[in-house]
């Protein structure tokens, strides 16, 4: 299994990169951690002609926050995610996504930006990114900046709004502030580590009385992207969430899903488990809330 | 280009090649400078056989193209040892408590081990399996790895889990 | 004899193996590098079965850096077929297709280049031409007369097919209170090695020798890869010192070998194929059994079964590796350890669309195991019985052997009760019952599961003349050579290779015991096939059987001939000498001694002082037969097969998540008794690995294939093998009935924990669903299998 041969170049900075995109247009691929990319090239699924190496740029590199915003590079990686004492107090979802992402080998290559732009239906970060409302920064040659939130960037399987001549750079994550904030995520998968059969995702925030004052949720590898459901959590504002509403809840969603079937799960059982998740990871993210004082 | 060259320390001494950009780290290891302790068991990063140090973080070989890690240091199971004949405490306590059987898989079990006990002096079982968990193994069933990492690490001698 | 008698064996001791392999040392196939050597790619058959129009390898030649191009007709017309182990003469097989395709990932041409890279580019510039043909990939539709054909010349796809009736079993069913049919089907899955097939050789135009370094582990493989080759036996030197990164009855490689043999002479380069991931799920003939079982028991209302119906499907793929004798290997044990009196035994292997199955791991076993455990929980369920009480009613009890089984292997030992009694000692039982009950009070379902399965040990491989009656052949042997040199050094020679079972230190062991020498000073070297003693390699949980008493053998002689010098040396008779590390001591008088380095010497300097008519030197060899081997079957298919009977007792408690199907395994206790374990390290580490093995085929593993013949599990992120994280903690409780036809009492143990933990997993899955009614008999039960069980009737609503 030895890839196609190809041309590689370690880019110099983000112009330099985004210059050799705008040239060599599909038939260059940029490559970071590599870690979902190298195994496609080593089955020949991929072939590109340039790989254009980003793995190096500080500047895709950093995290930084302000008041309502913590902005992750694209380049960071999963590990440094992980290990990031202030993104486990402004994006405490991204930390507990991670624990199910791969095994730490892959999380010592792999990064954000790279599992996003992959974005496999049942990956855990574009889930999370997408519960978080996240917002992705695309930057090309010929038409600069671009701003897209999560919901518009995951359009299909392995598939996303980034041009062939853009680069993911930045991640925004909008920081939730107050009392009373949970989140939790879970998926089931045939062994650990492995790609989910189904996963879930909430953030919730509740009032002093117990009622939601806010939550977004959704659920991945059950419909062609990952899928959060702005509509019915509106709903479920000033309400308590009582296991009974939990799974009212997750019903309603679990029909709304139209997942495959492959030769580990079938697409009824693969339903079955987002309403199974999803109800069990919204009780999680409400236990949590009350564990937890005010956010950072 | 696709030939480049690389410049990269492993196991402490400099090698500098001329390689295909295509060749993995795995194949220049193995390939390229003959160490042929680092195993390739599957090519698309699932086994863990592969399992080097690069920066002193544990990654798969094979997942990584060479000219990626230009300028990086890898370790291999070849660099654990602490001097001619004379085993790391890890690779000693392997075998103690017959923690291989094929050895295929072992090289790469290694490398995990060693990263986990730098972190953790002295991990439980579950975190032994945890680190363990990225390296398929076919012969042993794990347990006496997860013996072998709690003897090295516990001088009163292991409790079995 | 118990293990308080020996000085070494039976002991922890480090093995010598490890020494290489934890410094990155080991000399596995893929590391041998020799000058000039070329690489190779194969290019595979995409369709289940079409006809191969045309090939047309001109544009890979073209490219530079590529030296050959074969395919199918150049074997064909140079190497000869590699024929099944069944009389079925017109399915002959080929490394490479010829005319015709059977198998998506069939060998169809392949490609020499100076690097695996350049041969892989070279590969996708082939050009072949095909014309689909219809394939049939279920095996029951293979089995019907209007199914498309595999092999059009043999004129069926059943390649094996025979009804054996061992006692009266129509009149034992027409006398039994009740009987219970069942389907219990074994997917296909297979022990995977993390170590694919490579083989690297050389040919000599000089001396005319192919030398072969490959990941072998198969008996015969120097003399099957001489006759493919259209060689003489002595012109093929396999290296046998070749480190094989597991194996576990899979690496039979010959059509690998035969290729690039057949490369290396053709092109006078030394030339390597490491198959890759893709190569060997697919097309590496390295599947396992795949299995339909149809059982019926016959038992009485008190639980005591009297006999058995199985009829055995299995499918075996679109050509024959061992595959169909691995439905005979069972019959050796097809009671298992109960006191079934008759036994109707209908072995079928079918061939489809599919890769070829090669021998596992228990060699068909641990599936027969499964099939019959089965049965013996659905008696226990059906009567209201305890699963342990029912077991213990029929376990052939430890004042019975040798106990005579139906189809005629006597099983020499075992204390069958004893073992199980220790491991639910150990969980302890009723620690389990009252945790599984906690488990079951917080919303799991939750189970506990048993197994008592056999292991037969010793390899006397008498299912080739069962299963095909025109291979009259009865011997087994195996064989040591020891050598003392004239430095007073111990070295032994075994004749064949190593996958992790530690022989070096097997036999080490061993001669260090019989010579009273420490084993860590004796060295073991493996042979190379022209300068090494017959061996028939590690199969069937053989080598501490029968290498470790060619082992004793040849060391027994060498002691033998040094009392026999020393005696004579010191004037005295051999009774009256004591052997204490090497030297001989005068009873009688302490100061009358000759030491070991006084001994060496006069063999290999004082011609003088040796003992008339004996050989200068001091070297032996030793070469057996299996213990009860050497009779061939009888008419009706009754015959002695493995000598020696290894046990387990496999006890666990599991949950399941009843909303996700997801199982979790809490405590796993394994009983296990082989007799006196010469390693005992070596035996518990294949014992946990077995499990593993079990685990992975009862939860997780299955070679999947589409409609279209297509493997769907090709690659490690679909066909899903244990971590860390899946294979609990195990704890193995030993027992020790020795054996009474081996040196120290030792039973063979390498396919221990497998043939018994797929049937014990099942049991704990089928105790933790039986409260809504339910079981599972289709292995690997998967969280949709168990799930779909469950909410099956909510589906059909």
């Amino acid at each position: 299994m030895k890839a196609a041969a190809f041309d590689y170049v370690r880019a110099d900075n983000l112009e330099h990169a985004l210059g050799i995109l705008d040239e060599a247009g599909s038939e260059a691929k940029l490559i970071a951690g590599g870690q979902s990319l190298v195994p496609m090239m080593a089955m020949r699924f991929a072939r590109p002609s340039l790989l254009v190496d980003i793995n190096r740029l500080e500047e895709l590199k950093k995290i930084s926050q302000d008041e309502h915003t913590v902005r992750v590079g694209a380049c960071v990686r999963q590990r440094d995610i992980e290990f990031n004492y202030s993104l486990c107090q402004t994006a405490p979802l991204l930390k507990k996504a991670l624990s199910w992402v791969g095994h730490s080998q892959t999380r010592n290559r792999g990064t954000i930006g790279g599992s996003l732009v992959y974005a496999d239906p049942s990956a855990e970060l574009p889930l999370a990114s997408l519960v978080l409302g996240a917002s992705m920064h695309l930057q090309s040659d010929a038409a600069g900046l671009r701003e897209v939130e999560a919901a518009d960037f995951f359009l299909g399987p392995m598939f996303t709004a980034i041009a062939e001549t853009e680069c993911l750079v930045a991640i925004d994550l909008p920081i939730w502030h107050g009392q009373h904030i949970g989140s939790a995520f879970t998926e089931v998968s045939m062994r650990r580590g492995d790609f989910a059969m189904a996963s879930a995702a909430c953030q919730l925030q509740t009032n002093d009385d117990g009622s939601l004052r806010r939550i977004s949720f959704g659920v991945g590898g059950v419909n062609s992207t990952p899928t959060v459901f702005p509509q019915i959590a509106q709903k479920m504002i000033d309400k308590p969430l009582t296991p009974e509403f939990a799974k009212e809840v997750a019903a309603e969603v679990a029909k709304e899903c139209d997942p495959g079937s492959d030769t580990h799960a079938s697409s009824r059982f693969r339903r079955s488990l987002a309403g199974t998740l999803l109800a069990r990871v919204m009780l999680e993210a409400l236990e949590d809330s009350m564990l937890n004082g005010v956010s950072k | 280009m696709n030939t480049v060259s690389v410049q990269i320390i492993v196991n402490g001494t400099l090698y500098a090649k001329e390689i295909e950009s295509r060749m993995t780290l795995v194949d220049f290891l193995r390939d390229e400078l003959g160490l042929t302790g680092t195993h390739a068991g599957c090519e698309h990063g699932v086994c863990g056989a592969c399992s080097i140090l690069l920066n002193d973080e544990p990654i798969r070989s094979c997942c990584i193209f060479a000219v990626q890690a230009d300028g990086m240091a890898v370790t291999t199971v070849e660099g654990l040892a602490l001097g001619r004949g004379q085993l790391s405490k890890i690779q000693d306590a392997f075998c103690e408590k017959h923690a291989l059987q094929c050895g295929y898989c072992t090289p790469g079990m290694l490398i995990a081990c060693h990263d986990l006990i730098k972190h953790t002096p002295h991990p439980s079982a579950e975190e032994v399996r945890e680190a363990i968990s990225s390296n398929i193994c076919r012969c042993t069933g794990y347990q006496q790895i997860v013996d072998a990492v709690l003897y090295a690490t516990d001088p009163k001698g292991a409790t079995h889990e | 004899m118990s293990n308080a008698n020996f000085k070494y064996i039976g002991k922890h001791r480090r093995a010598v193996e490890h020494r290489r392999f934890v410094v990155g040392e080991g000399n596995f196939a893929a590391d041998i590098h020799l000058r000039g050597m070329l690489h190779v790619a194969i290019l595979a058959s995409p369709y289940a079965h079409a006809k191969i129009k045309s090939i047309d390898g001109s544009a890979a030649l073209a490219m530079p850096g590529v030296h050959t191009v074969i395919t199918g007709a150049d074997l064909f017309a140079d190497t000869d077929a590699i024929l099944p182990g069944v009389d079925a003469p017109l399915v002959k097989r080929y490394p490479m297709a010829i005319d015709i395709a059977r198998y998506a990932g069939e060998w169809v041409a392949a490609v020499v280049a100076d690097t695996r890279a350049l041969a892989e580019d070279a590969v996708e510039l082939l050009d072949v031409e095909y014309e689909v043909l219809d394939h049939v990939i279920d095996p029951e539709d293979a089995l019907s007369p209007s199914s498309p054909l595999i092999h059009q010349a043999h004129g069926s796809n059943i390649i094996f097919k025979r009804k054996f009736t061992w006692g009266e079993v129509d009149q034992h069913f027409s006398e039994c209170d009740h009987e219970i049919s069942y389907r219990v089907r074994w997917s296909r899955n297979s022990t995977v090695p993390i170590e694919t097939f490579a083989v690297a050789c050389n040919w000599n135009d000089s001396t005319q020798i192919i030398d072969v370094w490959a990941s072998i582990q198969m008996p015969k493989f120097p003399d099957q890869l001489a006759k493919a080759l259209r060689l003489d036996g002595n012109a093929v030197r396999v290296h046998f010192d070749v480190d094989v990164g597991g194996s576990y009855g899979l690496k039979r490689g010959l059509k690998h070998s035969i290729v690039v043999a057949y490369l290396a002479r053709k092109l006078n380069r030394p030339v390597r194929f490491v198959e890759d991931r893709l190569e060997n799920m697919r097309g590496g003939d390295m599947q396992g059994p795949d299995r339909i079982f149809d059982v019926t028991l016959g038992f009485n209302s008190d639980g005591v079964i009297r006999s058995m119906r199985m009829r055995a499907v299995d499918d075996i793929g679109a050509y024959s590796g061992r595959s169909p004798l691995q439905l005979g290997k069972p019959v050796g044990a097809i009671i298992g350890p109960y006191r079934i009196q008759s036994v109707e035994y209908e072995a079928i292997a079918v061939m489809t669309n599919k890769t070829p199955q090669e021998a596992v791991r228990g060699f068909g076993q641990s599936p027969t195991n499964y099939a019959i455990e089965t049965g013996v929980d659905k008696i226990a369920r059906f009567l209201k019985l305890d699963r342990i009480e029912i077991r213990n009613k029929n376990l052939i009890g430890k004042d019975e052997f040798p106990y005579l089984i139906p189809s005629g292997t006597s099983y020499d030992s075992g204390d069958y009760e004893t073992v199980l009694k220790k491991a639910l000692n150990e969980a302890p039982l009723s620690e389990l019952i009252a945790e599984r009950d906690r488990l079951r009070q917080s919303g799991l379902l939750a189970g506990i599961g048993i197994s008592t399965c056999l292991e037969p040990s010793g390899g006397n491989s008498s299912f080739e003349p069962l299963f095909n009656p025109k291979n009259v052949t009865t011997t087994w042997m195996d064989s040591c050579f020891i050598r003392i040199d004239l430095s007073g050094s111990i070295t032994a020679i075994m004749g064949t290779s190593t996958s992790g079972q530690a022989h070096e230190t097997l036999v080490s062991t061993v001669v260090g015991e019989i010579l009273d020498r420490p084993p860590d000073d004796i060295r073991v070297l493996h042979a190379d096939s022209l300068n090494a003693l017959p061996s028939n390699s590690p199969v069937g949980s053989r080598m501490a059987i029968m290498l470790g008493g060619a082992a004793a053998g040849a060391a027994k002689k060498l002691r033998s001939k040094l009392l026999t010098i020393a005696a004579y040396s010191l004037a005295m008779s051999p009774e009256a000498l004591e052997y204490c590390e090497g030297n001989f001591i005068s009873k009688q008088d302490p100061t009358k001694k000759i030491s070991w380095a006084e001994l060496v010497e006069i063999a290999h300097r004082k011609f003088h002082e040796l003992p008339p008519l004996l050989e200068p030197g001091l070297q032996e060899k030793f070469v057996w037969e299996v213990p009860t081997g050497g009779a061939l079957p009888s008419a009706d298919g009754r015959v002695q097969m493995y000598p020696c009977h290894s046990f387990e007792a496999h006890v666990l408690l599991a949950s399941i998540d009843p909303e996700t199907g997801i199982v979790k395994i809490y405590k796993y206790i394994c009983g296990h008794d082989c007799g006196v374990m010469i390693s005992p390290d070596v035996v518990h580490g294949m014992t946990y690995g077995g499990i593993a093995h079990g685990l992975g085929a009862a939860l997780l593993e299955k070679f999947s294939f589409s409609d279209e013949g297509q493997l769907l599990s090709g690659t490690f992120m679909d066909y899903l093998l244990p971590s860390s994280h899946e294979v609990p903690a195990i704890t193995i409780v030993d027992h020790c009935t020795p054996s009474p036809l081996t040196e120290f009492g030792q039973k063979g143990s390498g396919e221990a924990g497998y043939l018994g933990s797929p049937a014990a997993i099942a049991s704990a899955v089928n105790d933790a669903l039986a409260e809504r009614n339910i079981s599972i008999n289709t292995l690997p039960m998967t969280p949709d299998a168990i799930w779909t069980a469950l909410h099956e009737h909510e589906l059909e609503a």
